[in-house]
């Protein structure tokens, strides 16, 4: 595929997924539409061009894993899994409501292609680890991606884990920040500042790459680049927009967990249309 | 008579672990020597994972291998496997039933002079209200061997309470371990004196005291507190209608509590509890924190004999 063909396809495929963001949480009437807006791009990026997965075997052994660390953004990771066919797209509109497979937060035991469960913030990158080390000690060559937000890196463990990583060398690992800046209470330089976030990635032993997360084709490249690294694990620091897609919940705080009004649902849908 | 701290079994049975199952992963947190984990980091390096003072990190990590078809054994102190490392334990392990073991050291008060901060009195409440959640408390060196070597063929999480107190040898190296058995050591029709880990040989003690002034006791080892052995703690407590219940952990959460609902909801009895008296501990010799908390045997004989209206 060309180049140009290839950032139609995949600004097309994160178009469809917004959009699907958007009617899920609208649907549910509660979630978190600023970070998985933030994050569609990078997450069309993987799962339709750079990951190796098989929608009809989400167990095969050999499959590339995806982590969605930061779990309240599940939204974004549904729609890309019925996009893909793991699971009838139908199944989307039951995201939050009573006994779906969809929860409010990811059960890798219900849904096909959820790799972990997530939700409570800083696990990801461990459980990360584990299955990083998993392939290394069985000498196979998945590579594991794992997404963790900018709010989330406030949590201790992320950084407990990020010391494991870098002193096992755990180059099959790739971690991507989605750096959107704001989190519930506000600004994440406000609420508990994080920077100089690629300072201490590097510190910390990762080798650190710095990507726009709205430019598919420098996200694909970013990951080709990533994947090259050898000896040491790799962080993706993305710059994003917070409610990317949608002009009204771009870079505004209250869509970090609050649906849209069915009117503000028909506004943006048309956006995305 | 023969004393071995059930710590030490746990990095014996790693070793026939190791041999048996290929998938075996062991983690620890900088305790490897404490645990005794050492031992299957020295005989299969590959397949250890030294974690660093990081217990979230490690049962995350556990979390992750296991996902793809590990058998994970984690150590560490059971303070820190089941308080510091919590909320991993239950929101990623325990949720997604994920085959991760813990079999954390250093339980109870009988660390000794650690003091509070490395002693735990409350781990078996906290494991015990987690769902999926296994609890299993062995009484000696061979039941703690043959519980950590069973649990690999449990698919899921499994809680093994251990100590680092040389105590009694009760059973021997024959002993088969079934998860949710309670065996009855002693037979008796006056009082039932259920009992978990080291209390279990003061209660084998109490049972020899109380017979010389005519009490006969039946001692119950209930080792796995969930899935709870309802059918020999009924049957016993509808031959004696006597219940005294100890262990070294607190009275809330634990066995105490664990017999008190079962027989409530069953079959009402009389009971005492034996246990920590919601304190936090002290630093000290083991017999003298044993003592100081009412763990002996003549604290069970004592309770026996007060419910028995025989003081």
């Amino acid at each position: 595929m060309d180049r140009e063909k290839l950032r139609q396809f995949l600004e097309e495929k994160a178009r469809v997924l917004r959009w699907d963001i958007i009617k899920m949480i609208g649907e549910a009437g509660s979630g978190h539409p600023g970070g998985s807006l933030s994050a569609a791009d990078i997450v069309a990026v993987l799962y339709f061009h750079h990951m190796r997965h098989r929608p009809d075997d989400p167990k095969w052994p050999e499959r590339d894993r995806f982590i969605l660390s930061k779990g309240h953004a599940c939204p974004v990771l549904y729609a890309t899994l019925a996009e893909c066919g793991y699971f009838p797209r139908e199944i989307l509109w039951t995201l939050r409501k009573f006994n779906s497979i969809l929860q409010g937060h990811p059960d890798m035991r219900r849904v096909p292609g959820v790799e972990i469960s997530s939700g409570s913030l800083g696990l990801g990158l461990a459980a990360a680890n584990g299955m990083a080390s998993a392939g290394k000690m069985d000498g196979k060559d998945y590579r594991v991606y794992v997404m963790i937000g900018d709010g989330e890196s406030q949590e201790g463990v992320v950084w407990e884990a990020s010391m494991f990583a870098a002193h096992y060398k755990l180059d099959n690992l790739v971690a991507i920040l989605d750096n959107n800046g704001l989190q519930i209470d506000g600004p994440v330089s406000q609420v508990m500042e994080i920077q100089p976030v690629v300072d201490k990635w590097r510190a910390f032993g990762w080798r650190v790459l710095e990507v726009d997360g709205h430019n598919v084709l420098d996200i694909a490249d970013t990951l080709v680049e990533a994947d090259k690294t050898r000896g040491q694990p790799m962080m993706i620091v993305a710059h994003t927009i917070k409610g990317k897609g949608v002009s009204f919940m771009e870079n505004v705080v209250d869509f970090h967990g609050k649906a849209p009004t069915k009117e503000q649902m028909e506004e943006a849908l048309k956006e995305l249309s | 008579m023969e004393k071995r701290a059930t710590r030490e079994a746990y990095g014996e049975a790693l070793l026939e672990l190791g041999e048996r199952y290929p998938n075996v992963v062991v983690l620890d947190a900088d305790l490897a020597k404490s645990t005794t984990s050492i031992k299957f980091a020295e005989a299969f390096p590959k397949r250890f994972i030294e974690c660093g003072v990081a217990e979230q990190s490690m049962m995350g990590t556990a979390a992750g291998l296991a996902t793809t078809g590990k058998i994970c054994y984690t150590g560490s102190f059971a303070i820190f496997a089941t308080q510091r490392a919590l909320e991993m334990v239950r929101n990623v392990i325990a949720y997604s039933n994920l085959n991760v073991k813990f079999c954390p050291t250093h339980a109870g008060i009988t660390v000794g002079a650690d003091g509070s901060s490395h002693q735990t009195v409350e781990d078996i409440a906290i494991m015990r209200a987690i769902p999926n959640m296994r609890v299993v408390v062995p009484a000696d060196y061979f039941e703690a061997k043959a519980a950590i070597k069973a649990v690999a063929e449990i698919e899921g999480p499994v809680f093994i309470r251990l100590g680092r107190l040389p105590i009694p040898l009760i059973f021997d190296e024959h002993y088969e371990f079934k998860l949710g058995r309670a065996i009855k050591l002693r037979e008796g029709n006056d009082v039932t004196i259920f009992a978990i880990g080291l209390m279990v040989s003061a209660g084998l003690e109490a049972a020899a005291s109380l017979a010389k002034e005519g009490i006969e006791a039946e001692v119950i080892d209930v080792s796995t507190l969930k899935p709870l052995d309802t059918e020999v703690i009924l049957g016993s407590a509808a031959k004696t209608h006597a219940v005294v219940t100890a262990e070294e952990h607190s009275i809330i959460g634990g066995l105490g509590s664990a017999i008190a609902e079962c027989l409530s909801e069953n079959l009402p009895t009389a009971m005492r509890r034996v246990g920590i008296k919601d304190r936090f501990g002290l630093s000290g010799t083991p017999d003298e924190l044993l003592k100081h908390y009412g763990l002996t045997s003549e604290d069970i004989v004592k309770e026996a004999k007060d419910l028995l209206q025989r003081g």
